[in-house]
């Protein structure tokens, strides 16, 4: 695996996807710059702004109310799909029939288009119309999640529990898998407990896919547009109106060019910001 | 305590269904039923909602959009993330690592930053409202995506496998389709799943690339929601029907999922 052999030719194997990813990347993301420092009256007239945009969405309280969200939001959804993700691994079938059967219907959510999974969830949660609603009401809880906003939170995270544990489920399991049966054999003679197998053995087997699950996990959660906004409209009021969602409304609701395109920018920096964090500290790992 | 252990996957896996047995349950039912009462299965059992969406072309038109730009993808991102996984597999290049990370860095921009300039690019490339647009937009984060899963299975295949080939006399195009790429079949099927999977349900940049011609189903769905009043039965028969593709597609590559995530990187 280690050993690569230099070679500026294979230079002409990654062209194809090169253009293709410049060209889908590179120039949209200048025309984002492009806007971000220029104000614009319509009639394609732009006028020079500098950084005007940039200092008056880092200064905007808006600005601040919605990453404050953004980051709440994703960090319940990490702290709860990744450990419920690793416990269901843990309990699944180890081989037969029960196996596909499980991978089949865990695998199921993932493959919903986004905005069914909020129409869906919407159907399910109506207070008077859905399962979801009519139970918690019967349970004696004044539940209305177009209404209340912790309601509202509520749905959203539970939905968003719904539609992605399954590809930490999925991730863990393989790590899993890839243990050795020589591993288990030889803790069971150690008289190993439950714990002990988990901290050593199974924990750091999976080190490197439950990297990949937070990573994958984090960015799709901070990047999340279409199911909340499905499900709630980043409401009532503005209680869930994540990053994606206000920057849609600030772009194509007031056609605010330049504005949007500054917090386009910060948004794109802060994700990439923490991903490089994320992949350096993985690939360190990986080399050791 | 030992024998409770198939409790928590059940109870998940309930978790899981009921929304979707909810969605299923709302599709056979009539919208009088659905407003006027509380029930658990439908008393009226109907397939009207089903039938308006199979007769109604602007219905099933937005299935064949979709299943058309999925495909189009698919075919368009793995084929090209072939040749370059394999560069970054076996060769060391001029900024080859930071052209990795470059393209992983794409899987990262929020779609949301990227619908008006991609509006505004594919309008300006006339190919605003065709499948092929939303294809194309789609690469953006789906070709990182299967450079990085292909990547992660040729990492696996010995170097021995090449340098036999070229021994045996194989030029490069011939030992790549005829030795290595069966070799990888599962990794292909797992990073073609990966790409049909992020195209279909994807709908931010799908919806702002299509107007009329090439409208998705999930697009269709939404201008159901908001104009002719609420019709959930419709909505959800219509909902019920984008489950089925994806059903499909993991039935046919369940014994690869957890295979193709241990060997591969994702």
């Amino acid at each position: 695996m280690a050993r690569k052999t230099t070679n500026q030719k294979a230079w002409f194997l990654v062209v194809p996807v090169v253009v293709l990813v410049a060209f889908n990347a590179v120039i949209p993301l200048m025309t984002v710059v492009n806007y971000s420092v220029q104000e614009t009256f319509g009639d394609n007239v732009f006028f020079w702004e500098g950084v005007k945009w940039y200092e008056q969405v880092l200064h905007s309280a808006r600005f601040h109310a919605s990453l404050l969200r953004q980051i709440t939001f994703t960090g319940i959804i990490l702290a709860i799909e990744i450990p419920l993700g690793v416990a269901i691994a843990l309990t699944m079938p180890k081989k037969g029939f029960w196996v596909s059967v499980c991978l089949v219907l865990m695998a199921l959510p993932l493959l919903i288009p986004w905005n069914v999974v909020g129409a869906m969830w919407n159907i399910y949660a109506l207070p008077e119309l859905g399962l979801l609603g009519r139970i918690i009401n019967g349970l004696g809880i004044n539940y209305n999640f177009t209404q209340q906003p912790i309601a509202a939170w509520f749905t959203t995270i539970m939905m968003d529990v719904w539609h992605w544990t399954s590809l930490v489920v999925l991730l863990a399991y393989a790590g899993l898998r890839s243990i050795p049966d020589a591993y288990y054999q030889a803790a069971k003679i150690d008289g190993a407990s439950g714990w002990a197998v988990f901290r050593h053995i199974q924990l750091p087997k999976m080190k490197r896919v439950l990297t990949i699950a937070i990573l994958l996990r984090f960015m799709d959660s901070f990047m999340i547009y279409t199911e909340p906004f499905v499900l709630t409209g980043g409401g009532p009021g503005n209680s869930t109106t994540f990053l994606s969602i206000d920057l849609v409304k600030v772009a194509l609701g007031q056609f605010d060019l330049g504005p949007a395109a500054a917090m386009s920018l910060i948004y794109f920096l802060i994700v990439l910001l923490t991903s490089w964090v994320f992949y350096t500290l993985m690939m360190k790992n990986e080399e050791q | 305590m030992r024998k409770l252990t198939w409790l928590a996957p059940t109870l998940y896996i309930t978790f899981l269904l009921m929304p979707i047995y909810w969605l299923l349950n709302m599709s056979f039912k009539t919208t009088n039923e659905i407003l006027g009462t509380f029930t658990l299965w439908p008393q009226e059992f109907t397939f009207d909602n089903y039938i308006k969406i199979f007769t109604d072309p602007t219905w099933y038109n937005g299935y064949f959009n979709s299943i058309t730009y999925v495909l189009i993808n698919t075919v368009i991102s793995v084929s090209v993330a072939l040749p370059a996984a394999y560069a970054f597999s076996r060769y060391r290049f001029l900024g080859d690592k930071h052209l990795f990370f470059w393209l992983l860095t794409n899987r990262m921009a929020p779609p949301a930053v990227f619908a008006l300039p991609f509006f505004q690019l594919y309008s300006a490339v006339n190919l605003f409202d065709t499948p092929i647009a939303v294809a194309l937009a789609h690469c953006l984060f789906n070709i990182p995506l299967a450079v990085w899963i292909l990547e992660g299975f040729m990492s696996g295949v010995p170097r021995e496998l090449d340098e036999t080939a070229y021994v045996d006399g194989y030029s490069f195009p011939r030992f790549f389709v005829r030795v290595f790429l069966p070799t990888i079949a599962a990794g292909i099927g797992v990073a073609a799943f990966f790409c049909f999977m992020f195209s279909w349900v994807e709908l931010l940049l799908a919806k702002t690339l299509t107007s009329v011609a090439a409208k998705p189903i999930a697009a269709t769905m939404t201008r159901t929601a908001s104009t002719s009043g609420y019709e959930l039965g419709l909505l959800a028969a219509a909902g019920t029907l984008t489950i089925v593709p994806g059903a499909f597609v993991i039935y046919f590559v369940r014994n690869y999922i957890a295979k193709g995530f241990a060997l591969g990187r994702v």
